[in-house]
């Protein structure tokens, strides 16, 4: 069980993320990542109903039938995307200002459909809670990267505003790295957006073809040592 | 093995050598802009050649970045004159003051994000120097649209060697001193205050100035006579065709003179589009690039024109005063889309590719 979470917990993360792997939600991965902090908050939001629908739906596989159960996933997620839209409206309205758009976007984001068909309604409940969880971090992980690059390259800050999203305690994140900053325009608009994926895409990939290579010898070795 | 081999037996088709080379020709179309790019380092003084100089080797050493990281020989690759002439082509449209860091960005952007990550020579999309200019504009408003009034480099108040290394480090001292609009976006923003052409551009446009270029702007724009010079001798070297200049400046012009035609208040003439901005420079140096550019004469026409009207439409209605680099990279974009539906006919087929009948052409004619 143990080996199995982490596994589930590492494949969310990095092995199998949402953006960076599978491509999913990258709608909210290139709009919203203007900042860190607007990156953090969705990929939370984003979180929440992941793992919401993901128990909901594994809860209630056995008895949705195969016919109806893209129409009846929609309406569980769309419920819980209107109650994240709301509970954020309510008790972060700063924050909603900023992301309020793309929260009911939440919805068409693929990433949620895909993994209640493609896991929640295969799996049990608690299993399914996790890899909603290792996803929905694994998502958060790749929209904060995206936008804390965007926001130190265009703006010269981290983490601005990162009170209203998580409160005045965490103001100490908020950090301007170069004082005087005139700007990076373009790292603040869209262009950029493909531009950072597009650049950690490949980092990712020479990252990972690099963990392959020594492994290489050692299998060799181990075929010899037989 | 030896070419004598030729005069005794006409080269045919799978065994002619040509004497055109990559580097060959990258450096007869060097050769072409030097002239305009030495008129305007004389034009605006030092800081124009520091900043020539940056640019060159910021996209140099990014084409050797990239070609080292992927395993291949720097030397030939960066022989091959095509990142100088990226590095080249940006230098010259960028305003001839601006600081040092907008040719380092510039030209590492060009050459690397758009050109090497497509795979290099012949696999970009875009023009890399076009693609560097759009970043910088994006990115800097500010500074890429400060221009300065000339000043000869031999003239009394012109900045000397210590003091353009300043300004290339440090921008220009006190802008309002020498800073000055161009033709086309002083005419965009008294437009936008409700003052009519023929009012803001009385004594600016004189016909001397405009053919001497002694007016603020890039150094590849206000040289245009030089620059349509240079064009003109690779048409003749047939290291370019004419038909993409000629429908692009036909592109511009036209709509240029049937405005200026209905409302002179509101349209610039046809000249003045034609020899100000980075009209020449683009027709005959930036969309003449065979990379980005359609393969058919026919293609090329469509290219040429879509690239002129572009530039028409953007100067006249888009936010911004000049159109040509957005207008040549709208265009790179429609490039597959044009090689995809006007394709030549092939020897022996009609045009939709089905066989001639020999016996029934024979028959007709």
């Amino acid at each position: 069980m143990s080996i199995d979470t982490r596994r589930i917990i590492k494949d969310g993360l990095w092995g199998n993320n949402i953006v960076f792997s599978q491509m999913l939600g990258m709608c909210p991965a290139m709009a919203v990542t203007t900042s860190g902090t607007n990156g953090l908050g969705m990929g939370l939001a984003t979180t929440a109903v992941l793992v919401c629908a993901n128990v909901i739906i594994s809860s209630l596989r056995d008895f949705v039938s195969p016919q109806v159960r893209i129409p009846v996933f929609i309406v569980l997620i769309a419920t819980l995307v209107t109650l994240v839209d709301m509970s954020l409206n309510a008790w972060m309205h700063d924050l909603y200002r900023v992301l309020g758009l793309f929260i009911a976007l939440i919805v068409v984001n693929c990433a949620v459909l895909g993994r209640a068909e493609s896991f929640a309604s295969r799996n049990g409940v608690i299993t399914s809670a996790i890899d909603g969880v290792g996803m929905g971090l694994g998502f958060t992980l790749a929209l904060t990267a995206i936008g804390l690059i965007r926001e130190l390259i265009g703006a010269g800050t981290l983490f601005s505003q990162a009170s209203l999203l998580l409160g005045p305690k965490f103001a100490f994140l908020e950090t301007t790295v170069v004082p005087d900053y005139g700007g990076v325009l373009m790292m603040i608009l869209p262009p950029a957006g493909f531009l950072v994926l597009g650049l950690l895409l490949a980092a990712k990939q020479a990252c990972e073809r690099r963990a392959k290579e020594p492994s290489a010898p050692r299998a060799e070795a181990a075929i010899g040592c037989h | 093995m030896t070419h004598n081999l030729t005069l005794t037996a006409p080269p045919t088709a799978p065994h002619t050598l040509a004497a055109n080379s990559i580097s060959r020709i990258m450096l007869t179309v060097a050769a072409t802009l030097a002239p305009a790019t030495l008129y305007g380092f004389w034009l605006y003084g030092w800081p124009s050649i520091f900043l020539w100089v940056i640019t060159v080797l910021a996209a140099l050493f990014g084409e050797a970045l990239c070609i080292k990281l992927a395993g291949r020989s720097v030397v030939s690759a960066l022989s091959d004159g095509s990142a100088l002439l990226t590095g080249w082509l940006l230098a010259i449209s960028l305003p001839p003051w601006a600081p040092w860091w907008i040719g380092v960005l510039g030209g590492l952007f060009a050459t690397i994000l758009a050109k090497q990550v497509f795979g290099g020579l012949g696999f970009n999309l875009f023009n890399p120097a076009m693609v560097g200019r759009v970043f910088l504009l994006i990115s800097f408003p500010v500074q890429m649209t400060v221009w300065v009034a000339p000043l000869p480099i031999t003239a009394a108040s012109a900045p000397g060697f210590h003091d353009g290394l300043l300004i290339a480090a440090h921008g220009i001292p006190s802008m309002d001193a020498v800073s000055s609009a161009t033709l086309l976006g002083f005419a965009k923003t008294e437009l936008s205050r409700g003052i009519d052409l023929l009012h803001s551009l009385a004594g600016t446009n004189a016909p001397g100035i405009v053919l001497s270029g002694a007016r603020s702007g890039s150094m590849g724009e206000t040289a245009s006579l030089l620059i349509l010079a240079g064009g003109m001798v690779l048409i003749f070297l047939r290291i370019i065709s004419w038909h993409i200049p000629a429908a692009l400046l036909a592109g511009l012009a036209l709509p240029a003179a049937i405005a200026h035609g209905i409302d002179p208040t509101r349209y610039l003439d046809a000249s003045s589009h034609l020899f100000s901005g980075g009209a020449m420079l683009g027709a005959f140096f930036i969309a003449t690039d065979y990379v980005t550019s359609p393969n058919s004469r026919i293609g090329q026409l469509v290219f040429g024109a879509g690239c002129g009207f572009l530039t028409f439409v953007i100067r006249t209605w888009g936010g911004y005063p000049e159109g040509m680099a957005f207008a040549v990279l709208l265009m790179n974009a429609m490039t597959p889309v044009i090689d995809r539906y006007i394709r030549p006919r092939i020897l022996g087929r009609d045009w939709r590719g089905a066989p001639l009948d020999p016996a029934t052409q024979k028959g007709k004619s």
